[in-house]
């Protein structure tokens, strides 16, 4: 294909987008879109499966058989997202092991909200309300993305998700009425886990290098400090309801732009976790090494009994 | 049949289904494939659910002000009556697959007898469950079967968890005084009787995964009276943690 | 990587009198596997009375490229559609 040819094609696919067509995997597609997807998608889908071990490190303490489980049912939602995601990706020509494989050399990055240890079950109640909270913030908007499978992922998953973050709410509402024990450990989780979920909502606008192309491709709707202000002004509320304190003095509330002011990110932590420095980047990525490594003798051995099982039926049909 | 009778009969069901699906928990986020994560984690939700109906049942019959949390988190490790083989630890899939299985045959025998129980409950309990169980066979008699005539490294490693789980299948046959009372009385069933089936149909399975059968004659028990391994111990800090470290608090 | 599981398509009847419905995909190393993946995967909450399910190599598409002459011939095939006809109100029931 010539130059001119792809340029004409290039403009021909950004007025469908334009038009709110969706994109499906055989269309053509300029080769950065393909790329990427395949990098967002794909990053979104290892933030899902990361994302089960913080909370699946709480699943056998659970305090009551109810929380066991919720929480049981919502690890086990997120390794169903990773595979709706994981497979919305495969649709662009990349296998869900190459995906893996970025994963485990450390490539491919993942929320880095998830290296942050769950020291109590309060963090469990956190995790919920704050980060699938921002999480929400940032996949409504793709559920109408151009790119079909992905959007189609999204659908699902939001529509799965939404118990998670009631599930979260609910335990930190129980603590915070609860003893002065555990309602200190309800704030104590707050503390720890406010900043970086405001963080999860990407750098600021003036420091994020994808957001006017994604914005194109409807992979973002909002810049990252508009969802982060809507995050904001809808967890204050939630927090003043059930007692607990949101860890910033400089937070309080500005009529003139209808939303909360707030104090200084830590941006520099933010940049450390995202380098791989937070406390717990080195558990999860040799959890899921481990993961995969350790199975590898079990997936090699369905592959080997399939084929026998196959061999088997041809014989019987000669 | 003495009240006490029946409810020491209840935690000898439930305990199994509660411990078995406390160490399947272990495995979210772990296992070989995505697939096969989620496929184990329904199967820890679906014992985890008869879990909650057989204690909710006890904390009505008997005590006013007891929950099923108590029941199922503050009792001391002499006071659960599960099995030894369903408290033993995830070695490797190989194990989680046999222990499944063995646990799986017995398990729906049981509640396909159980579902004629005099006590309604019991009985209501059991039909839903035997939906369920018949699936947790399936699927676990499949994996035998892929695993066992798999690969050469497979076939060793479940050939290994067969060898090392074999001896604590004959305890799901042992009938406790619990058991003998609940039985006269046409609440409880007879866990001797199914015992030949058991062993037939595990053979079956284990044959067609090219497996040996282990040819010990030495069982291993206790469970059924509380007397357990060292695996239990460390299993039940694990579950108990928050209800013992902050005690009489809503969670 | 040629150990790696294929994939499957999964097609999910939600309830009889429906079609069954292009769902998502999965991985597993055999039919049986596949089903069993599907039930666990995309009918957690009831979603289905029945699964189909096919390995993704043996599904055919169309190529987006040939879309002119595949599907804008049938566009102006109006007579296709009632309205082409053009009939007086009095007719009833048709």
């Amino acid at each position: 294909m010539s130059e001119k040819e792809v340029k004409n094609l290039e403009e021909i696919f950004e007025q469908r987008i334009a038009r709110d067509e969706k994109i499906e995997p055989k269309d053509w597609m300029p080769e950065k879109y393909r790329k990427t997807h395949i990098r967002q998608i794909s990053q979104h889908a290892h933030s899902e499966i990361v994302g089960m071990l913080p909370e699946g490190n709480w699943i056998t303490r659970a305090p009551s058989l109810r929380r066991k489980v919720a929480l049981l049912a919502k690890v086990q939602d997120e390794a169903g997202h990773g595979l709706y995601l994981y497979s919305a990706c495969e649709t662009l020509g990349v296998s869900r092991d190459e995906l893996y494989e970025q994963l485990h050399s450390g490539k491919a990055k993942y929320s880095s909200i998830f290296n942050y240890p769950t020291i109590t079950w309060a963090d469990i109640g956190a995790i919920g309300w704050l980060v699938d909270g921002a999480a929400i913030i940032n996949q409504v908007p793709l559920c109408s993305t151009s790119y079909g499978p992905y959007a189609r992922a999204m659908i699902r998953v939001c529509k799965e998700e939404s118990f998670h973050q009631r599930q979260g709410f609910e335990i930190m509402m129980t603590l915070a009425k609860g003893t002065p024990e555990q309602k200190a450990m309800a704030q104590d989780a707050l503390n720890r886990w406010w900043w970086p979920s405001l963080m999860m909502l990407g750098p600021t606008d003036a420091e994020s290098v994808h957001t006017a192309q994604s914005m194109k491709w409807k992979l973002k709707r909002k810049t990252n400090d508009e969802l982060r202000q809507q995050f904001i002004d809808q967890t204050v509320p939630q927090a003043e309801l059930i007692g607990l304190t949101i860890p910033d003095e400089d937070l309080k509330w500005n009529e003139e732009k209808g939303g909360y002011d707030f104090g200084e990110i830590d941006w520099d932590e933010f940049w450390q976790v995202v380098k791989g420095h937070g406390p717990c980047n080195k558990e999860r990525l040799s959890a899921r090494v481990n993961a995969w490594e350790k199975g590898e003798w079990v997936r090699d051995a369905a592959m080997a009994y399939a084929k026998k099982q196959e061999d088997k039926k041809l014989r019987e049909a000669i | 049949m003495k009240k006490e009778n029946l409810k020491q009969y209840i935690y000898g069901i439930a305990d199994n289904v509660l411990i078995l699906g406390q160490r399947l928990s272990e495995l979210c986020g772990h296992g070989p494939s995505l697939e096969t994560d989620i496929a184990c984690t329904n199967i820890a939700l679906d014992l985890l659910g008869q879990t909650r109906s057989y204690y909710q049942y006890v904390a009505q019959l008997f005590d006013e002000d007891k929950t099923e949390d108590d029941i199922a988190f503050l009792r001391t490790e002499r006071q659960y009556k599960n099995v030894l083989l369903v408290e033993q630890p995830n070695t490797h899939f190989g194990y989680v697959i046999v222990r499944q299985f063995f646990f799986d045959v017995f398990h729906l025998q049981l509640l396909q007898q159980l579902q004629n129980s005099t006590d309604e409950t019991l009985s209501a309990i059991a039909k839903k469950a035997i939906k369920e169980v018949s699936y947790h066979k399936r699927f676990s008699s499949d994996w035998i079967k892929r695993l066992g005539d798999g690969t050469e490294e497979s076939h060793q490693k479940v050939q290994e968890a067969v060898n090392d789980l074999w001896r604590f299948t004959d305890e799901l046959f042992h009938m406790t005084e619990d058991d003998i009372a609940t039985l006269e009385s046409g609440v409880g069933i007879d866990v001797r009787v199914l015992k030949d089936k058991y062993y037939q149909q595990v053979k079956e399975i284990l044959q067609e995964a090219t497996l040996d059968i282990p040819e010990t004659s030495w069982f291993q028990k206790g469970g059924k009276q509380g007397i357990h391994s060292e695996h239990m111990g460390y299993l039940l800090s694990d579950l108990q943690y928050m209800q013992r470290t902050y005690p009489d608090m809503k969670w | 990587m040629e150990n790696n599981w294929p994939l499957w398509e999964v097609f999910v009847r939600s309830k009889n009198g429906l079609e069954h419905r292009h769902f998502g995909s999965l991985h597993a190393a055999d039919a049986e596997m596949a089903l069993e993946n599907a039930r666990d995967v995309y009918t957690r909450r009831s979603e289905g009375v029945s699964i189909w399910v096919v390995e993704s190599k043996h599904i055919t598409a169309s190529n987006p490229d040939n879309n002119g002459e595949l599907f804008e011939p049938a566009q102006d095939k109006v007579y296709r559609h009632p309205t082409f006809y053009d009939l007086p109100d009095e007719v009833k029931h048709m």
